[in-house]
C-alpha cells in the first residue's frame, strides 16, 4: 500500500476508539471494586490505564504527523487524504472524510491536545482509579470524534458526529466534572447544544430536499450529502437565509458566541481543566469550523446577507467577553469568558470575506486551542496545590515566588491570550484586524479596545494569582514536576515557536481561505490589503 | 340461485396470522390438558415458535408479494402488500421480544402476573392462591390472540375484517392488563379504563364502517373508494360531507390505538397500571400494528377523495400531529412516575409518527416503518428494564417495581450494564445521532418536508428539544446522581438525602407519589411516597435470562440500525415502493 492510498484519516478516527477501548478494558479481571466503595481498584490499574491511555494518545500524534507528510502543503486547499464510500444510500448519506490544510491543523490540534490533557489529569478524579479510567477512555473516544468531525465531507456525516460527540462531552462535565453544579452545567449544555443541533437538523433536512431527483430514478443521488455535492445549489433566497440562520445558529451555540454563550462560563466552572480545555479549545472550534466550511459554500449569498448582523454580534461577543472576564473572581470561569472574546475574533475574521481575515481566523482557532489550554491547565495544576483546590482568583497570592515555572509558563500562556507580539496569537490577531479593517473599518475601531481589555484580564489576574505576598493556605505548594514540566513545556514552545516562525503553518491556512473567500462570492480589496499583508510578513 | 360456493382460499396468504392464532387455540388447550408444573414451559415453547413461524411465513411470502406487489384471499378479506408484510415483520418480531420479558421471572423466581387474577385483591383467596403458588399460564395464549388481530389489523381490504381485527387485538389486551402481581387495583383500575374508552373508540369506529357502507354499499375499502370517485349513489349526492364524517370516525378508532391526541388519555393510567411486561409489548406491537392499518386505511382512502376532501384530511392529520407532540412532550417533562414517563413519550412518538405520514405518500410510508422498527425495540427495550429495578423492604424481600423517578438515581453505579442500555434506549427515543432514532426522526420529518409539511417537522424539532430534556433529565438521575440510599440502613433517609444533596438541576420534588390510591399492604408493595420516606430500598434483580436477552437485543438493534442502516432502510424502502395502499 503506497503512502496516498493509505487510510490516513479513517485509522485516525479509528485509533482513539482502539485506545480507548483498551484504556477501559485495563481494570477488568481486578474485580469490581465493593458498591459504594469509591475508591476501588488500586493504583496499580489507574497506572496501567493512564500508560495505556497515554501510549494511545501519543501513536495517535504520531499517526498524524504521518497524515501531514502524505498531505500536499502546496495544494493545501484541495481537500486530500480523501475517502469516499456509501454509507446510508436511501438518505444520500456518503462516509466521506478528507482534509484542507485548516482542517488538518486542527486534526493536529486535537491530537496534539489529548496527551497533554491525560498527563494532566494524572492525579485527577481523586485518585479514585475507576474514575479515572473511565475519563481517560471518554476523553480517547471524543478524540475519535473530534477527528471525524473535522474531516467529515459529508453534511449528514458531520451532523450526525456534531450531535454524537455531545455525549461523551456530556459525561466529561457531568460524571467527572469537579464543581459542585456539573451536572448542571452538564444538562444546560446539552440542552444549548442539542437545541441548537434540532434546529440544525431542519435546515439539513431542507438542504438534502433540494438536491434535484434523478429524473430517470424519481430518486436523489445516493451521495447526495456529499459537501461537493451541496455546493453551487441554486437555492431560494429565503430558503437560503432560512438554512443558514439554523445552521448558524447551532455554531454560534457551539463557538459559543453572544447572546447565545451563557453555557460556556457553568461548563468551565464545573469540569475539570482537562475538559475545559478539549472542550473550549477544540470541541468549539467546531462552530467556527463549520461556519468557515458549511456556512459559507453552502449559503454565500445568505453568508453575504448576514454579514452584517454577524460582525455585530462578533463585536459585541469580543467585547463583552473581555469586560466579563475582567469582573470574574472564579480563574476558570474567567478563561472561559475570554474565550467568548477570543471566538468574537475568530468569527469577525471568517465574516471579513478577505483571504487575510480569514486566513488569520483559521491560524486563530488553531492558536487559541494552544494559548486557552495552556491557560486552562495551568490554571488546574495551581488549583491542584491549592488546599481547598479553590478555583477564586482571591484565594491565592505571590505563587510565583513559591512555584516560578507555574508562574512563568503562566505568564507566557497569558501574553499570548492578550497577543503579545512574538507570540502566536498576535499574528492571527494582527490578520483578523487587517481583513476586518478592509471591509467593516468600523467594527475594527470598536473591537480594538478589547485589546487593552484582555491586557487588563491577563495581567490582573497573574497580578492577584502570582504576585505580591504569598498566600497563606499556597505558602507550602510545590512547583511545577517533571509531568507537569512537560505539559507546560510543550504549549508555550508551541506558542513561540507559532509566534515567531508562523510562516509554515500558514502555508496551510492561506489557500484554503482564498477558496473560502472565493466560495462565498467575494473578492479581496486587493491593493490596500496586499500592501497590509507583505507588511505584515 | 343463492348457492353457496366455497372460495378458493390461498391459505399461505394467511399463515403469517394463520400460525399464532392458531397455536393460541392450541395454547387454551394446553391449558386444559397439561399438568401444571409443564404448563408453563410447554406454553413458552410454543408461543416463541408460533411468533418465529409467523417470522418465517412473512420471510417467504416476501419475495412473492413483493413481485406481485400484493397478494390477497377473498376480495382482499385478508390482503398482504409488502408494506403490510413489513409491518408484519416488525410486529411479530417485536411481540418476540416482548413474548421474552414476560416470561422471565427474574431471581426473585415471580413473574410479573397476579396468581389469579380473579381474586379479589385483598382477600384470604388470594393470600391462598399465593401461597399455593399458583401461577397463570394463559397469559400467554392471550399474547398470541393479540398479536394475531395485530398481524391482521393492517393486512385487510374489508372494514368488518379491520374491526374484529380491532377487536381481537384489544380484548385480551384489557384482560392482560388486569393481571399485575402487584398494585393489583391499579393494575385492575388500568383495565377498566382501557377497556371503556377502547370500547368507546371501537364503537366509533363500527358506526363510522356503518357510515361508509351506508354511502356506498359496501364494506371493501377498495370498492368503497372506486365509488366515492364515482359517486352514482343517492346518498352521496344527497350527503357528501358523509364521507368526511365516516373517515372522521374510522381515524377516532385508529387513532385511539396508536395514543395520539386527545384520543390518548388512556395511554398514561394503562402503561403505568398494566404489568411492565405487558406495557413493554403493547406499546410496541399496538402502535405499530395500528399505524400500519392507519397508513392503510388513510392511504386508500385519500387516493379516492377528492381535493377538499383529502385536504381536509390532511388538514385533520396536521392538528392531531400538532396536538399530540405537544401534549406527549410536555406533560412527559413533568412526569415524576418512569412509566407515566415512557408513556407519555410513547405519545409524543405517536405525534411523530402522524408527522411522517401525513404527506400520505410512500416516502410517509417508508418512514413509518422504519420509526416503528426503531421506536418498537427502544420502547420494548425500556420497559424490559424497568422490570428488572425493584423495591426491596427490610426484611430484603423484593417487591415491585421501583418506578419513581427518584428511585432511579444512581442506578448507573448500582449495575453500570442496565444503566448503560436504558440510557441508549433514551436516547435514541430522544433522537440522537447513531442511534436508531435518529435516522427514524430525519426519515419521518424529510418525508413531512418533502410532502409540504415543513412547519409540522420544525414543530417536530421543536417537541423534540422538549422531550430530550426529560429524557436526559433521566439519564442525569441514574448516571451522574449519587444513589439516594445505598441500603435501607444507613441512616440516611432518602428524602432527606435527596434534599441534602441540592441539586437543583434534577428538578424532582419529592412529596407526592404515584396516585395508586389505597392499597392492601398484603399484596406487597410499598408506594412510592413511602418509598421515598425510606421504607423500601432499591435492588436490581438478575434476569433469569430472557429479559436480559431482549434487552441485548433491542439495545444491539438500536445501535446497529443507528450506525449500520443501509440494510433495513433499503428493506423498508422495497416495502414501501409498492402500493402500500393496496390494489
Amino acid at each position: 500500500m503506497t503512502m496516498s492510498t493509505f487510510p490516513w484519516l479513517t485509522v485516525l478516527v479509528a485509533w482513539p476508539l482502539v485506545a480507548a477501548l483498551a484504556t477501559a478494558l485495563t481494570g477488568v479481571g481486578r474485580g469490581r471494586p465493593a458498591a459504594g466503595a469509591a475508591s476501588g481498584g488500586g493504583a496499580f490499574s489507574a497506572g496501567t490505564a493512564r500508560t495505556v491511555a497515554l501510549v494511545g494518545a501519543l501513536v495517535e500524534v504520531a499517526l498524524v504527523v504521518g497524515a501531514f507528510l502524505a498531505f500536499d502543503t502546496g495544494a493545501a486547499g484541495t481537500h486530500q487524504l480523501t475517502e469516499t464510500y456509501p454509507w446510508i444510500p436511501a438518505f444520500g448519506a456518503s462516509y466521506a472524510v478528507g482534509v484542507d490544510g485548516v482542517a488538518l491543523l486542527l486534526v493536529a490540534l486535537s491530537a496534539g491536545l489529548v496527551p497533554l490533557v491525560i498527563l494532566a489529569a494524572w492525579h485527577e478524579q481523586g485518585g479514585d482509579a475507576v474514575r479515572l479510567r473511565r475519563y481517560l477512555a471518554t476523553v480517547l473516544v471524543l478524540l475519535s470524534f473530534m477527528v471525524l468531525v473535522f474531516t467529515a465531507r459529508d453534511v449528514f456525516l458531520f451532523y450526525v458526529v456534531f450531535e454524537a460527540m455531545l455525549i461523551p462531552a456530556y459525561f466529561l462535565i457531568g460524571g467527572f466534572g469537579q464543581g459542585a453544579q456539573r451536572r448542571y452545567a452538564a444538562v444546560k449544555f446539552l440542552m444549548f447544544s442539542l437545541g441548537g443541533g434540532l434546529i440544525m437538523l431542519a435546515a439539513v433536512i431542507a438542504l438534502y430536499l433540494q438536491v434535484p431527483v434523478d429524473a430517470a430514478t424519481g430518486l436523489r443521488p445516493q451521495d447526495a450529502f456529499l459537501t461537493d455535492n451541496l455546493t453551487g445549489l441554486a437555492l431560494d433566497p429565503m430558503a437560503e437565509r432560512l438554512m443558514f440562520a439554523a445552521f448558524f445558529l447551532a455554531f454560534a451555540i457551539k463557538a459559543p458566541m453572544f447572546p447565545v454563550h451563557t453555557w460556556l462560563p457553568d461548563v468551565t466552572q464545573n469540569a475539570t481543566p482537562g475538559t475545559s480545555t478539549l472542550l473550549i479549545c477544540v470541541l468549539d472550534k467546531v462552530g467556527t469550523f463549520g461556519m468557515l466550511t458549511l456556512c459559507l459554500p453552502l449559503f454565500p449569498e445568505a453568508s453575504r446577507w448576514a454579514a452584517p448582523f454577524v460582525v455585530v454580534l462578533a463585536v459585541i461577543s469580543i467585547l463583552y467577553g473581555a469586560i466579563l472576564a475582567i469582573g470574574q473572581s472564579d480563574v476558570l470561569r474567567l478563561i472561559g469568558y475570554t474565550s467568548v472574546s477570543h471566538f468574537g475574533f475568530i468569527i469577525l475574521g471568517i465574516f471579513t470575506f478577505t483571504s487575510v481575515g480569514v486566513s488569520g481566523s483559521s491560524f486563530m482557532m488553531l492558536n487559541h486551542g494552544i494559548s486557552t489550554g495552556a491557560l486552562f491547565l495551568l490554571a488546574g495544576f495551581a488549583i491542584a496545590r491549592h488546599p481547598r483546590h479553590s478555583q477564586l482568583v482571591s484565594d491565592y497570592g505571590g505563587m510565583r515566588t513559591v512555584a516560578p515555572v507555574l508562574g512563568g509558563t503562566f505568564l507566557v500562556a497569558g501574553l499570548s491570550a492578550l497577543a503579545l507580539p512574538g507570540l502566536a496569537t498576535f499574528v492571527s490577531e494582527i490578520m483578523v484586524f487587517l481583513g476586518a479593517y478592509g471591509r467593516w473599518p468600523a467594527a475594527v475601531l470598536v473591537a480594538v479596545p478589547a485589546v487593552v481589555l484582555a491586557a487588563t484580564y491577563v495581567l490582573l489576574t497573574y497580578q492577584r494569582m502570582f504576585t505580591g505576598p504569598v498566600g497563606a493556605e499556597v505558602a507550602g505548594a510545590k512547583d511545577l514536576g517533571g509531568r507537569e514540566k512537560t505539559v507546560a513545556g510543550v504549549l508555550v514552545a508551541a506558542l513561540v515557536v507559532l509566534g515567531l516562525v508562523p510562516g509554515p503553518a500558514l502555508d496551510y491556512v492561506r489557500e484554503p481561505a482564498e477558496v473560502s473567500v472565493e466560495l462565498v462570492g467575494a473578492t479581496d480589496p486587493q491593493p490596500v490589503l496586499g500592501a497590509a499583508e507583505g507588511s505584515e510578513q | 340461485m343463492n348457492e353457496f360456493v366455497a372460495p378458493e382460499i390461498d391459505w399461505a396468504v394467511l399463515s403469517p396470522v394463520l400460525v399464532v392464532l392458531a397455536a393460541g387455540v392450541v395454547g387454551v388447550l394446553v391449558e386444559a390438558f397439561v399438568p401444571a408444573r409443564a404448563r408453563r414451559v410447554v406454553q413458552l415453547v410454543l408461543t416463541l415458535g408460533a411468533l418465529a413461524g409467523s417470522l418465517v411465513a412473512v420471510a417467504l411470502l416476501w419475495d412473492r408479494v413483493l413481485t406481485d406487489g400484493l397478494a390477497f384471499v377473498v376480495d382482499g378479506t385478508v390482503l398482504l402488500t409488502p408494506f403490510t408484510l413489513g409491518i408484519q415483520a416488525v410486529v411479530a418480531l417485536l411481540a418476540l421480544l416482548g413474548v421474552l420479558v414476560v416470561a422471565d421471572r427474574t431471581s426473585t423466581g415471580q413473574d410479573a402476573f397476579a396468581p389469579t387474577a380473579a381474586a379479589v385483591p385483598g382477600t384470604a383467596y388470594e393470600d391462598a392462591a399465593r401461597q399455593a403458588g399458583l401461577q397463570q399460564t394463559e397469559i400467554y395464549p392471550l399474547m398470541l390472540f393479540a398479536t394475531g388481530g395485530m398481524l391482521l389489523f393492517p393486512a385487510t381490504d374489508n372494514l368488518i375484517v379491520l374491526f374484529i381485527a380491532l377487536e381481537v387485538l384489544s380484548l385480551p389486551l384489557y384482560v392482560l392488563c388486569a393481571t399485575a402481581r402487584r398494585r393489583r387495583l391499579l393494575s385492575q383500575e388500568a383495565a377498566f379504563k382501557y377497556f371503556l374508552l377502547g370500547s368507546f373508540a371501537s364503537a366509533l369506529m363500527l358506526f363510522g364502517i356503518a357510515l361508509v357502507y351506508g354511502a356506498t354499499a359496501t364494506v371493501s375499502l377498495e370498492l368503497a373508494v372506486s365509488r366515492l370517485a364515482n359517486p352514482d349513489s343517492p346518498v352521496l349526492t344527497m350527503m357528501p360531507d358523509l364521507v368526511i364524517a365516516a373517515v372522521l370516525l374510522i381515524s377516532v378508532g385508529l387513532l385511539f390505538k396508536i395514543g395520539a391526541a386527545p384520543f390518548h388519555t388512556w395511554t398514561p393510567d394503562v402503561y403505568q397500571g398494566a404489568p411492565t411486561p405487558i406495557t413493554a409489548f403493547m406499546a410496541a406491537c399496538v402502535k405499530a400494528a395500528a399505524i400500519g392499518a392507519m397508513v392503510r386505511v388513510l392511504f386508500t382512502l385519500a387516493a379516492g377523495l377528492d381535493e377538499p376532501l383529502r385536504r381536509d384530511l390532511e388538514t385533520g392529520l396536521w392538528v392531531v400531529a400538532i396536538l399530540t407532540m405537544l401534549v406527549g412532550t410536555a406533560a412527559g417533562a413533568v412526569q415524576t412516575d418512569v412509566k407515566r414517563m415512557l408513556a407519555y413519550s410513547s405519545i409524543a412518538h405517536a405525534g411523530f409518527l402522524l408527522v411522517a405520514m401525513v404527506g400520505l405518500d410512500e416516502v410517509g410510508a417508508q418512514a413509518v416503518l422504519f420509526y416503528v422498527l426503531a421506536y418498537g425495540l427502544a420502547t420494548l427495550g425500556a420497559f424490559a428494564v424497568v422490570t428488572l429495578v425493584r423495591e426491596q423492604d427490610a426484611d430484603g424481600v423484593v417487591l415491585g417495581e421501583a418506578t419513581h423517578l427518584s428511585q432511579w438515581a444512581g442506578l448507573g453505579r448500582r449495575s453500570p450494564l442496565l444503566a448503560t442500555a436504558f440510557s441508549l434506549f433514551l436516547l435514541s427515543m430522544a433522537g440522537i445521532p447513531l442511534t436508531a432514532g435518529f435516522l427514524a426522526k430525519f426519515g419521518a420529518f424529510s418525508a413531512a418536508v418533502e410532502a409540504g409539511a415543513w412547519p409540522l417537522a420544525v414543530i417536530g424539532v421543536l417537541a423534540s428539544i422538549v422531550a430530550v430534556f426529560f429524557y436526559v433529565r433521566l439519564i442525569v438521575l441514574m448516571v451522574l446522581t449519587p444513589p439516594v440510599e445505598e441500603t435501607a440502613d444507613d441512616g440516611v433517609t432518602p428524602a432527606g438525602a435527596v434534599a441534602a444533596d441540592g441539586t437543583p438541576d434534577d428538578g424532582f420534588r419529592d412529596g407526592e407519589g404515584v396516585e395508586d390510591g389505597p392499597e392492601p399492604a398484603r399484596t406487597g408493595t410499598l408506594t412510592a411516597a413511602r418509598a421515598l420516606a425510606g421504607r423500601a430500598a432499591v435492588v436490581v434483580v438478575a434476569s433469569q435470562g430472557p429479559t436480559a436477552v431482549a434487552i441485548t437485543v433491542c439495545a444491539v438493534g438500536v445501535v446497529l440500525l443507528g450506525i449500520v442502516p443501509a440494510a433495513v432502510l433499503d428493506w423498508t424502502t422495497q416495502a414501501a415502493a409498492f402500493r402500500p395502499f393496496g390494489p
